[in-house]
């Protein structure tokens, strides 16, 4: 690892200035992403911006009926709270089938959404990777892809969001807040805030330098039944070859967004119209223009097959 | 680059003069020469490192000792002697938790907090009704932990050794 000088803010404002005017500096939160991926040196910070004891930690009501989400509530916290059980289960569920009982302790709410790929070749410093090392080709096209993206991907990379938490708060239309460097808020819809690879897969939110993520709201509760389905290799503690957040009402109408598939979470509003008619003709919406490898084509079965058991599941 | 910290652990205060890069498991088996506490893959993805921190199980390797300033760590050797073994620990004497012996202090540390974070009705990837208090099954207990990899398998005495102190309690 290489070293690094080390400080803890006071509030939220001045830790997001102290990155933008210090060179090579990053914010710290539970640190379990960041950590692995400096041990390895694929970050490389020289100055850690400890943001622990900025207070960020509570859930609370928001004056519209919603829920306002600390930046640093924990993962366990935010999955095991009564309100996000009772009228966000998709939110709990998400969030229980992500990480490790160790991991979801420490994990926060902001650095779930900034965490990186875990795209092999992302972590293999030994090969080209154009989100490591911008401009130097990627590797898995025409390598292992299995587990890779298959749409919204790009010619640079293909490389998936790894988080179960984005999907779920992407399918219940939640905002980030932050602060800039200048002292600004603002309210970036969940939508907006994930980019795709393009041509620069090394940016990977609209983030400006020093933008802190202050909190998540989530809309008043919409009701209906609430699931995520994940579907992975092994049982537990692993990251999702697909999976589907969805929410149906009584009357078949609903939503439904896509992990394990993209740069980002993936949600097309515009096919939720066809959830009464089933899974495919949703499916076959949401993945048109999808370009899979060789390896990873099963993943477009597999999403509309898990969207029709989260719809079974619905009925039943 | 260093910098100072203090740090309770087992009971005992510590303060801490570390380079920043130092993570809590290293500060432990380094600094306190406390070497239960295990080094398995340094990532995250084992759970050998596991302690508790403020009453609550983490991977001490993801995380950086100076971090945890006036934290209250508890790690194996805070949880029982050999003379005078916590129950989690003779339990899994009893049920053969362990062969080769490398990640069973995690898996002591993991199991520990794994019946408090059930008792506190915290809920898991299997617990069918999100509205209902989880209960302790073989099937939560395997799921709450896959954090803790045990190469030698002895997952299903572990199971038993959980099942066995959470039944004293109740």
């Amino acid at each position: 690892m290489k070293a690094f000088t080390y400080e803890r803010a006071r509030t939220p404002a001045e830790a997001a200035a102290a990155v933008a005017r210090t060179p090579g500096a990053k914010f710290i939160a539970g640190g379990t992403n960041l950590l692995d991926l400096m041990k390895l040196q694929i970050e490389t910070p020289r100055h850690l911006i400890d943001v622990n004891g900025l207070n960020l930690d509570e859930i609370e009501k928001t004056s519209d009926g919603g829920l306002r989400i600390g930046a640093l509530v924990r993962n366990t916290d935010l999955a095991a709270d009564a309100r996000v059980r009772k009228d966000y289960a998709v939110l709990s569920r998400a969030l229980l089938a992500g990480a490790s009982g160790q991991l979801r302790n420490k994990a926060t709410t902001a650095g779930n959404l900034l965490q990186r790929t875990r795209c092999p070749y992302f972590y293999d410093t030994a090969q080209p990777c154009n989100k490591r090392q911008p401009g130097s080709g990627c590797s898995a096209i025409g390598g292992v892809s299995r587990q890779l993206a298959v749409i919204g991907s790009s010619d640079a990379c293909i490389a998936t969001h790894p988080s179960d938490m984005a999907v779920a708060m992407r399918v219940l239309d939640a905002t980030v807040e932050t602060v800039r460097a200048d002292g600004q808020a603002r309210r970036i819809p969940i939508a907006d805030f994930h980019r795709l690879p393009g041509t620069t897969p090394h940016i990977e939110t609209v983030l400006l330098p020093g933008e802190l993520i202050t909190a998540v709201t989530l809309p008043k509760p919409v009701g209906g039944f609430h699931t995520y389905r994940k579907v992975r290799d092994r049982a537990s503690y692993a990251f999702a070859l697909v999976s589907v957040a969805a929410i149906v009402q009584k009357d078949g109408r609903g939503r439904a967004a896509f992990g394990g598939v993209a740069h980002r979470p993936w949600r097309v509003e515009a096919a939720e119209a066809a959830m009464p008619s089933g899974a495919k003709a949703v499916a076959d919406q949401v993945f048109t223009g999808a370009k899979p490898t060789h390896e990873n084509a099963f993943k477009l079965t597999l999403a509309a097959r898990t969207l029709a058991g989260a719809l079974a599941e619905a009925r039943a | 680059m260093t910098a100072r910290v203090s740090i309770e652990v087992n009971g005992a205060k510590q303060k801490l003069e570390l380079d920043t890069r130092t993570s809590l498991l290293d500060a432990l088996r380094e600094n306190l020469k406390l070497t239960g506490t295990k080094k398995g893959c340094d990532h995250g993805q084992c759970g050998a490192c596991t302690v508790i921190v403020d009453g609550r199980r983490i991977n001490s390797c993801l995380t950086l000792a100076v971090m945890h300033e006036g934290a209250r760590v508890t790690t194996i050797e805070g949880l029982g002697t050999p003379e005078a073994m916590h129950p989690m620990q003779a339990a899994f004497v009893k049920h053969d938790g362990y062969q080769c012996g490398y990640c069973t202090p995690g898996q002591v540390c993991s199991a520990v907090a794994v019946l408090e974070e059930i008792r506190a009705g915290v809920p898991s990837h299997v617990t069918p009704d999100l509205g209902d208090r989880p209960k302790v099954t073989p099937e939560e207990l395997r799921e709450r932990m896959s954090g803790n990899i045990c190469r030698c398998g002895a997952y299903s005495n572990i199971v038993d050794a959980m099942t066995e102190v959470a039944g004293s309690r109740a």
